[in-house]
């Protein structure tokens, strides 16, 4: 197992996400092609368009609709025992923009049986605001990844990785809002959010496949993590893979994941400008949210078309849950406090071909 | 203190390269069951990179998942 360079491969996929009043879809196109025996470059280009309606957005603004587009280039050199990584992305919305520059190192050591992985990346964002052509600001996010890939046994691999992100800059969102409490009523008011300028945060994660016999493989992994917000989370997965008369292969997994909320969080603060800190992001609530998934490959034939050496047809389905523990469904129309708590489920469809040359 | 720190990479340096002795547990050709497409972790990248990014504009957590960073689409 000598450290070697990824295939020469393409993907055409499609992807669809729906659920909670937000529908996101797009084409993603990935090319990989090794220029020398050394030297492989790639590239990605990635497009989301959203139309949301979300239960943030029905609360305090109007739906609306935009497109990101992410291009992604990247570089991979071999060096004996090593690969030397670089790359580059860049996300442009109408009112968001984030370049991020990554480098990385992989070396096997113990013939092959260990591997070993770090990475850096820089990442800067310019936030904008659609109402405003004169709000800018900025965000500055560094990234320290390492990762050691296990061969255990004939049957056992696994995999952990570390990460390191932290962030300084303009962190919210600047449309979102949190709601606080109208004095002697029921009622409530919107006010902007605001959140530390700083944020830092840690995850660990563990992973394995366990081969099981011709064909049939479980893998499995966990993470932990935690922030100087507050967040801490867990989230752990189990799956199985079989492949079908050579030519099919399915995976069916299973997903968990929780969260407590963060320090500065609350559904409805008790009067305006309670706290230096204000947020009411779902995304920074306790909630948890399952999910189960699907994947099927099929192998098609490619004997017709001489430079190619395989290909695959791909579906990827996911249907997930999220439930929220303190962030309450403010278009019930209830008193201030005592709405129901929201939960919404949402489905993602992926599509796609990928050939090898 | 100096010397201190001489000594503690020297001794790495010897510990790096006696672990580079290391007599494989797993021999090369004992290997063949890893190297299968089912026992692969990174079969599908621009899929999992996809889902990756899914989770991450939904959940508070970041980061050891093997995604790739870039705007947010989650409001």
């Amino acid at each position: 197992m000598a450290q070697v360079l990824p295939d020469d491969r393409a993907d055409v996929l499609y992807h669809s996400y729906d659920g909670g009043g937000v529908t996101i879809n797009g084409p993603s196109l990935l090319a990989r092609k090794k220029v020398t025996k050394d030297l492989s470059l790639s590239a990605n280009y990635y497009v989301d368009s959203i139309s949301s309606a979300s239960i943030d957005v029905l609360s305090y603004a109007s739906p609306y609709s935009e497109k990101r587009t992410e291009v992604s280039v990247g570089a991979d050199y071999l060096l004996g025992d090593t690969i030397l990584s670089a790359g580059f992305t860049s996300s442009d919305e109408n009112d968001f923009k984030a370049d991020t520059a990554n480098f990385g190192v992989r070396q096997e050591i113990f013939g092959g049986l260990t591997s070993v992985s770090l990475g850096f990346a820089q990442g800067s964002d310019e936030i904008g605001q659609v109402t405003d052509p004169d709000f800018t600001r900025d965000a500055d996010r560094r990234l320290y990844r390492m990762g050691v890939s296990q061969v255990v046994s004939k049957k056992f691999v696994m995999n952990l990785d570390f990460e390191a992100i932290t962030d300084e800059g303009f962190l919210n969102n600047p449309y979102r809002q949190v709601r606080y409490e109208t004095v002697g009523g029921s009622g409530f008011l919107w006010q902007p959010e605001i959140y530390p300028s700083t944020r830092t945060s840690s995850a660990f994660a563990v992973g394995g496949r366990y081969f099981l016999g011709e064909g049939s493989v479980v893998h499995g992994n966990a993470r932990l993590y935690t922030d100087t917000w507050g967040i801490d989370a867990w989230n752990a997965k189990a799956g199985y893979t079989y492949i079908f008369r050579s030519k099919w292969l399915f995976d069916f997994s299973y997903r968990y994941y929780t969260q407590t909320a963060a320090d500065f969080y609350s559904d409805l603060f008790p009067y305006v400008d309670a706290q230096n800190f204000l947020g009411r992001d779902k995304e920074i609530s306790t909630f948890n949210d399952h999910s189960l998934r699907l994947d099927v490959t099929y192998d098609f034939p490619v004997e017709k078309w001489d430079f190619l050496k395989r290909g695959t047809l791909n579906l990827s389905y996911s249907y997930m849950l999220f439930s929220y523990d303190d962030f309450r469904n403010v278009l019930d129309g209830s008193p201030a406090g005592s709405e129901p708590l929201y939960d919404f489920n949402a489905g993602v469809v992926t599509l796609f071909v990928s050939v090898w040359f | 203190m100096q010397a201190l720190l001489r000594v503690a990479v020297v001794a790495a340096l010897v510990q790096l390269t006696a672990c580079s002795n290391i007599e494989p547990w797993v021999k090369p050709y004992e290997r063949a069951n890893l190297a299968t497409e089912e026992m692969s972790f990174d079969r599908n990248p621009v899929c999992e990179s996809y889902m990756n990014h899914v989770f991450e504009a939904r959940e508070g957590a970041r980061g050891a998942s093997g995604s790739a960073g870039g705007g947010c689409g989650c409001n």
